[in-house]
């Protein structure tokens, strides 16, 4: 077993883990963060995204002994004080999910790609999402929703909420 | 003293966004996967890798030897020998029924189907475990190929069965008295008109749900709790104490929420059974839940036909006579509705045209692969594709226009209701109103003309259009047809209310949403009707503790069905209500008015509200004789027929003839579904519709390569598209009320499924018909389209007309691995 310390949502944990144990399985199983879910085992899907040191990637394909001393932050931890993250709150006014299962990957993915793009067209957000895959929606709204969350997140653009704190708009350099 | 939120404009037709959201976008979600119960078990299942073989011996006991394994048990262990998992539509008397067990006893029938158990602690100790038991098998002959599969001689997948044929169900107009007969049709086109014959292939598709399955089985309490990813809790309850001989009243089925299913998740599954089989034996909470490779080769698939269609028509394009002749792939056994999934479409094929004479054939096969069943259109798409593929055809033939053609054989506004050769009577429909709206959404002239000019200059990006005005029925009902075509369960649904003393209301219903947002439409409608606000409604289902009755959600049946029960509840809510206005307000029960939620003595502003009779009752201390002290209500609810939704769909494809690459330039859809309760939800289930439809004309193949073996068994291989693979929809919609509801609501979850695939199709044909071109097989990926371009221009050897060619590894490559000699494959790279 591998002892790691790393920070889940705020959070700070210490655990020993098995070498062979997934990122997403360690925040599902042992630190009970089950918004982050399983849609595949060959890393397509990306209903496991996550974001580690302030970068999305794919909880499934991250061994838990490589975050050692990391931050990470899961769906679970967008929100601040009962304050959706303006990607969440695009999400609920585009109807852009149904079934939800690949709502919370898709959330982290789509602030990713705004950190990397702040200011995408249609054709980018779907290239930046293309690691992510939805059944129900068949994507429009999921589109929709980030276009107007790149809108509200402009910097500037006026927004209730505070401002987010660099790990979770995404680290694009 | 009752807070109540004041009710705003109407609620029904608003684009409320949805309350199931809340926990969605935060992670609060409930998940079967997501549970854990106090010493709760892991099941895992051990495959067998080969399509078909006798086991010869199975050694648990490496695997009982690893540390955390509980138990590792055999179809014999567990005594499910005698066990069936159930089919509920025998389709013809005579149909073949082979038992279908949990676990394989002696043979194993297709690559995937379960050998062996194994519980330990956890998820990771029961898959390394189910890798310790040795399964020694003798390889059989896998029977692959339908049209092998019923030749005389052929390998059975059932010996005992004495034949690979499920059975023959047939449907002739003539014999039904409903219309003319075909044979007679035919001969009179071949003298003085056309005859059209074409062979379709509706490949293999797999729903791939974005969540795996799971069941979660706690023995422990007074009931048995089932958790299951699944659409149909009530059915499975039922279906669990007929398979199992357990005391129904004993269990308890609960789907929580539940990451889609499009027909995938309407099933009673072997590891359900396997589940609460050894949940009992252990007396402890089990959970199993499936990789996604485990769910792509063992849930059951989808579509799988050969369709052979035949179009008797006039010169003038007036078709006389239509003949569908299908195979039908069952794949190794019978799940829930496997042999009736064809037989739904059966009454599809004449679709929106006036069709004189009909005649249908359908024979179901058994092969060695997973078993099909229900997917989104669950034979539906299959019918619509085939009439809309052959209206082209037609119109190509005799040199009319194709939306021309459509027009001269489709029932007219005013024919309605009109009943059509295949005996549905279809209440209402506007062909010409949304073929219309389409055309103007889509620029068909500037398209037509972009098209001509790229054929003149010898573009190789040729444009082609392709047509799909469709119709289908949805919302499974009512009963006693469903009856007559011998199909297990009714069509009815239900719904009660429940209005609590603080004039809040809970309203109990008997469909089980995944992804449709029932919670919010409910929501719109009851506010409506009582006169509540809509954040005072609370939607429970799912449990079939809180929700005893239902028959679930498939089949775009919800609203059209389930959606007029809650209403129907209402309504009885009011009564009761209303009777005790008029003694609380002391008039006579005819003079009491009701609306938004208030009951009012006609020309007096003396009223009270329904919040107030709710407390009235609750304290039930002046209430009239002989008056129950409840308001609540429920409802069951039988339509008296189908739902019809329509649409036309047009779709402009872009085909680079050097490449094959096909690239969706422009899709516009303007369907009919009544009216609508949310148009936000509405779009939502166009959307995903589309995107499933345009996938099978494009993308999806469930591959088998000459052993058995699934080749597309993981995403990398079955191509679920991505955001970059689909285009911007352009929807637009009619309102033509149906006629048989009281809300004049029509389904529509599956229509943008049924209609797309055919569209598409036609599109790709539409550009390349010039070359010589009538039809490319799906998914028309680019090695295919480049295939029948350069096939057709005499540079390279075409696939034959269904291929069973090896495919090594599925997806856009499915078939590049042919002979020597063909020409490099110039497949454009992605």
């Amino acid at each position: 077993m591998t002892r790691i310390n790393v920070m889940v949502d705020g959070v700070s944990y210490v655990d020993d883990v098995e070498p062979r144990t997934l990122l997403v399985h360690y925040l599902r199983e042992k630190l009970g963060k089950t918004g982050t879910l399983v849609g595949c085992d060959t890393s397509n899907c990306g209903a496991c995204t996550v974001h580690l040191d302030g970068r999305s990637v794919k909880s499934c394909s991250v061994l838990a002994v490589q975050v050692d001393g990391s931050e990470i932050t899961t769906i679970e931890g967008l929100a601040r004080d009962g304050v959706l993250h303006p990607m969440q709150q695009a999400f609920h006014d585009n109807h852009a999910l149904q079934c939800g299962f690949c709502t919370p990957g898709m959330i982290m993915q789509a602030i990713d790609l705004l950190g990397d793009n702040p200011d995408p067209d249609d054709h980018a957000v779907r290239e930046g999402l293309e690691g992510n895959l939805c059944r129900c929606t068949g994507y429009q709204n999921i589109v929709r929703a980030v276009l107007d969350a790149a809108k509200k997140m402009q910097p500037g653009a006026h927004s209730d909420t505070a401002q987010q704190p660099s790990t979770v708009a995404g680290g694009g350099n | 003293m009752t807070a109540t939120a004041e009710p705003t404009a109407a609620e029904f037709g608003k684009a409320r966004k949805r309350k199931e959201d809340a926990r969605l976008i935060t992670g609060r979600t409930r998940y079967t996967d997501n549970m854990s119960l106090p010493g709760m078990l892991h099941m895992a299942v051990v495959r067998s890798p080969l399509a078909a073989a006798t086991i010869t011996a199975i050694n648990t006991e490496p695997a009982k030897k690893l540390p955390g394994v509980l138990g590792v048990y055999t179809a014999a262990d567990l005594d499910a020998e005698g066990i069936g998992l159930p089919c509920a539509w025998p389709i013809t008397p005579d149909m073949k029924s082979p038992q279908a067990p949990p676990l394989a006893t002696s043979t194993v029938h297709f690559a995937g189907e379960g050998v062996a158990v194994v519980v330990a602690r956890d998820a990771a100790s029961a898959e390394d475990a189910s890798e310790a038991v040795e399964v020694d098998y003798d390889e059989l002959d896998p029977v692959l190929d339908m049209e092998a599969a019923l030749a005389d001689g052929a390998t059975l997948v059932h010996p005992d069965l004495e034949t690979n044929r499920n059975a023959l169900w047939v449907f002739d107009s003539g014999e039904a008295g409903s219309g003319s007969s075909f044979d007679e049709a035919r001969s009179a086109a071949e003298s003085d008109g056309v005859v059209v014959k074409r062979r379709f292939r509706q490949q293999r598709l797999i729903p791939a749900f974005m969540e795996p399955r799971s069941c979660v089985v706690d023995p422990t309490g007074e009931q048995l709790t089932m958790w299951s990813a699944t659409q149909v809790p009530h059915i499975l309850k039922t279906m669990a104490a007929l398979t199992l001989g357990l005391p129904e009243h004993k269990i308890r089925v609960i789907a929580p929420d539940v990451g889609g299913g499009f027909g995938g998740k309407l099933q009673v599954t072997p590891e359900e059974v396997l589940a609460l089989l050894v949940a009992r034996k252990l007396n402890k909470p089990v959970k199993w839940t499936e990789t996604r490779s485990e769910s792509l080769l063992s849930a059951h698939h989808g579509r799988d036909q050969i369709q052979d269609i035949t179009v008797a028509a006039k010169k003038d394009g007036t078709v006389t006579g239509l003949k569908v002749e299908l195979l039908a792939d069952m794949g190794a056994y019978l799940r829930l509705v496997t042999p009736g999934i064809p037989i739904l479409g059966a009454f599809m094929y004449p679709a929106i045209y006036k069709i004189p004479a009909y005649h249908f054939a359908c024979t179901n096969v058994f092969t060695n692969k997973t078993p099909t069943d229900a997917y989104r259109g669950a034979g539906r798409p299959e019918a619509t594709f085939a009439i809309e593929r052959m209206m082209d055809e037609l119109a190509a033939e005799l040199g009319v226009e194709p939306l021309e053609i459509r027009e001269r054989n489709w029932i007219k506004h005013e024919e309605f209701p009109y009943t059509t050769v295949a005996t549905l009577t279809y209440d209402s429909g506007n062909y010409e109103a949304a073929t219309a709206k389409a055309r103007e959404l889509f620029d068909y002239d500037g398209l037509r003309a972009e098209q001509r000019r790229r054929r003149e200059s010898g573009d190789p990006v040729q444009l082609g259009i392709g047509i799909s005005t469709f119709t289908e029925m949805c919302g499974l009902a009512p009963s006693r047809v469903l009856g007559s075509l011998s199909y297990g369960a009714g069509g009815w649904e239900h719904a009660s209310i429940r209005m609590l003393p603080t004039g809040k209301v809970e309203v109990v219903t008997g469909v089980s949403p995944h992804g449709q947002g029932h919670e919010t439409a409910w929501s719109q409608i009851v506010a409506d009707q009582l006169g509540v606000g809509f954040d005072d409604v609370e939607v429970l289902h799912g449990d079939t503790q809180i929700s005893h009755k239902g028959l679930d959600t498939y089949g775009s049946r919800s609203l059209a069905v389930g959606g007029i029960a809650v209403v129907k509840a209402v309504d009885k809510v009011i009564e009761k209500a209303r009777k005790i206005a008029a003694h609380m307000l002391e008039a006579s029960e005819d003079d009491i008015e009701f609306e938004h939620g208030k009951f009012s003595v006609k020309g007096t502003d003396q009223g009270t509200t329904i919040q107030d009779i709710a407390l009235a009752v609750f304290a039930a201390h002046d209430l009239p004789d002989g008056v129950e002290p409840s308001l609540d209500s429920d409802a069951t609810y039988d339509p008296e027929n189908f739902s019809y939704p329509h649409g036309t769909h047009l779709c402009a494809a872009e085909v680079d003839t050097e490449t094959g690459w096909v690239k969706i330039r422009d899709y516009v859809c303007v369907d009919d579904v009544g009216t609508v309760v949310n148009p936000l939800i509405v779009d939502g289930q166009v959307h995903g519709g589309l995107a499933q439809g345009i996938a099978q004309a494009l993308f999806e193949e469930a591959v088998y390569d000459e052993g058995g073996t699934l080749t597309t068994g993981t995403l990398a291989d079955y191509l679920v598209p991505s955001a970059a693979d689909l285009p911007h929809f352009t929807t637009g919609r009619t309102e033509t009320p149906a006629t048989s509801n009281p809300l004049g609501v029509k389904g529509v979850g599956e229509a943008g499924t049924i209609a797309s695939t055919p569209a598409v199709v036609n599109a790709i044909v539409d550009a390349v018909r010039h070359e010589g071109i009538n039809d490319i097989e799906m998914p028309c990926s680019p090695q295919r389209v480049w295939r029948a371009v350069h096939a057709a221009r005499g540079e390279a050897k075409s696939t034959s007309q269904h291929t069973t060619e090896t495919a090594a590894g599925g997806g856009l490559g499915s078939m590049d691995a042919q002979s020597a000699d063909n020409a490099d494959t110039a497949g454009g790279a992605r």
